[in-house]
């Protein structure tokens, strides 16, 4: 009884923590599903907004546009793993490698800005500060609980995303994710795509860091590790749980999100179980490798007969 | 209407793969033409389509398409001049992309493409008068995914969508080789209704003699990377089979014309 209690109370912080990371697996959800890249920045973009947030909110700077200017260095960083793969030609796992790598020592520096060297932790207290969202009030039946700002943002993304995937330049992005070919020969520029998009994913990734930040009342230069996996399993345990049902493009996204919160909750419940949080790394890439493999395996062993290759040289030829 | 100076290409420069695939190739289309081009495998024809295209820059030589020098444009700049049907029925569609809106992508090519609209309602009741006249069901499923439909339904949507806005030149790279007779025989039939009413300079490879001695205006044979026949005018329409091999060895001195070509 006082473990279902126990877990029951942790329900709120665990919705609250799945819905700021739900922006960062719509910000996956963009790269990974959409543009067909899987995209490492992340794990430094998340931290880049949550340390320009909180960097920007303890020198006076209002919350909402220190939010605002986490988005803009998120959308900047994107901006160089794009320009890294499609300007210098780096493949684009390795161009989000070496942004992500980059990123550490920028968080740092950030964190630490105004001494002279960087900060691995920089807190921003809800006492002291305006925040929109704060860990201390989730359990609380009032406006101030996190969990209303936190929905709120999730359906402005999710709307936002809508409306853009439906415009010109938005389905331009997703034929260059669909068939980089047809796109070109339709004269899209597919480059630009590619880069636009890693922009736009890593802006939203850096507005989840923000969020993230102010909910936990700190910023930390570690916070982004592994944040692609957690990304990752959120889109994928909603893409299992809800593809049957959610074929709109706006109600995918919310899988997303759901999917999120649906992560964090099991979290509570394996580690109430009694999970040492040393494991759950370990545990969550096991879960994604499972779930990516599936189809893998159903593709290959239970597949109906293969068409016969067809006649042609090269595929350039 | 296309000017065609001169061009090579070496792939694998350097390499144990090296292979030159265009050899000082030349040739011009004048407005309206409609020119079939076959040869064996390696002969150069698919690399002289995308290399018109633009797919990667050639080594040497120039590229006009309507007075225009394309020479040093990129592929998706070139496509504003230009409407391509591949091959593969899965490289000129976005399979996961409803019908309808892979149109309504095509619609928008050589335009700048804002954050208006990405297809409006007046589209969709025309594409669904365009998809009629293909005669193949699509009318009524302009929300079904590309990829639920056969390679030659692709196949034709591909080409409505490559002419949806009129091109200065029509590229087609055997875009009914990978289909059923029946199939790639609708498929080449809508391609005739299209070039004709619309007069579209086209380009169109086949690996079927007879296709490419029916179809068009003016035929050119291509082999090791050069143009080795160009035949027109009166002379294209009295062709046979027959004659067509007996000019191909003459010209090249070969007869690997027989088996290599015939058998596509």
């Amino acid at each position: 009884m006082t473990f279902l209690i126990s877990l029951l109370n942790s329900m709120p912080g665990a919705t609250a923590q799945g819905l700021a990371w739900g922006i960062m697996a719509i910000g996956v959800y963009i790269t990974y599903k959409i543009l067909d890249i899987a995209d490492l920045t992340v794990d430094g973009s998340i931290g880049t907004g949550a340390a320009v947030c909180v960097l920007l909110t303890i020198n006076g700077v209002p919350v909402w546009i220190a939010m605002l200017c986490a988005v803009l260095a998120g959308l900047l960083a994107g901006l160089v793993t794009g320009l890294l793969h499609t300007a210098c030609g780096i493949p684009a796992i390795l161009s989000g490698i070496l942004t992500q790598l980059a990123l550490y020592s920028v968080n740092l520096r950030i964190m630490g800005w105004g001494t002279d060297t960087g900060k691995s932790n920089l807190p921003v207290s809800v006492d002291k500060y305006h925040l929109l969202v704060s860990a201390r009030y989730v359990r609380s039946a009032a406006l101030n609980n996190p969990l209303i700002p936190l929905a709120i943002f999730v359906a402005l993304v999710i709307a936002l995303l809508y409306w853009f995937f439906g415009t010109e330049l938005g389905c331009s992005l997703r034929a260059t994710g669909a068939n980089g070919n047809m796109a070109r020969a339709q004269g899209i520029n597919t480059n630009r795509c590619k880069v636009l998009g890693l922009m736009v994913s890593n802006g939203l990734v850096a507005l989840s860091g923000a969020l993230l930040a102010q909910y936990q009342g700190f910023s930390d230069v570690n916070m982004g590790r592994g944040a692609i996996v957690i990304g990752l399993a959120a889109v994928i345990i909603g893409e299992v749980l809800f593809s049957k049902v959610f074929r709109n493009f706006a109600l995918k996204l919310l899988a997303c999100a759901i999917g999120a919160v649906i992560y964090y909750v099991v979290i509570q419940v394996v580690l109430r179980l009694g999970l040492s949080t040393d494991d759950l790394k370990l545990l969550t890439a096991l879960v994604v490798a499972v779930f990516l493999a599936v189809p893998y395996w159903k593709g290959r062993y239970f597949a109906k007969k293969v068409m016969p290759a067809q006649k042609g040289g090269q595929a350039n030829a | 209407m296309l000017d065609v100076k001169n061009i090579c290409k070496t792939f694998n420069p350097g390499t144990v793969n090296e292979k030159t695939a265009l050899r000082g190739v030349s040739l011009h289309l004048d407005d309206g033409d409609f020119v079939t081009v076959i040869g064996g495998n390696g002969a150069g024809k698919s690399t002289l389509l995308n290399a018109v295209a633009g797919v990667w820059p050639v080594d040497a030589g120039s590229i006009s398409i309507g007075g225009t020098d394309v020479t040093h444009l990129p592929e998706h700049k070139r496509a504003k001049h230009i409407g391509r049907v591949f091959q593969d029925p899965m490289m000129g569609t976005a399979a996961t992309m409803q019908i309808e809106e892979n149109m309504a992508l095509a619609a928008r090519r050589g335009r700048r493409r804002t954050l208006r609209a990405g297809i409006t309602k007046d589209e969709r009741d025309h594409y669904r008068e365009l998809l009629k006249i293909l005669d193949l069901g699509l009318e009524d499923r302009l929300t079904s995914k590309v990829g639920l439909l056969s390679g030659g339904q692709r196949q034709a949507l591909t080409l409505l969508m490559a002419t949806l806005q009129k091109p200065q030149l029509l590229l087609l790279d055997e875009h009914t080789a990978a289909l059923d007779p029946k199939t790639a025989a609708k498929v080449l039939d809508a391609t005739e209704r299209i070039v004709q009413k619309d007069r579209l300079t086209t380009l169109m490879i086949t690996h079927n003699m007879k296709d490419a001695i029916v179809h068009g205006n003016r035929l050119i044979m291509m082999y090791e990377g050069n143009v080795a026949l160009d035949i027109s005018g009166e002379d294209k329409k009295k062709l046979t089979v027959e004659q067509l091999l007996a000019k191909f060895g003459q010209a090249t001195g070969s007869d690997e014309a027989d088996d290599k070509l015939l058998l596509g």
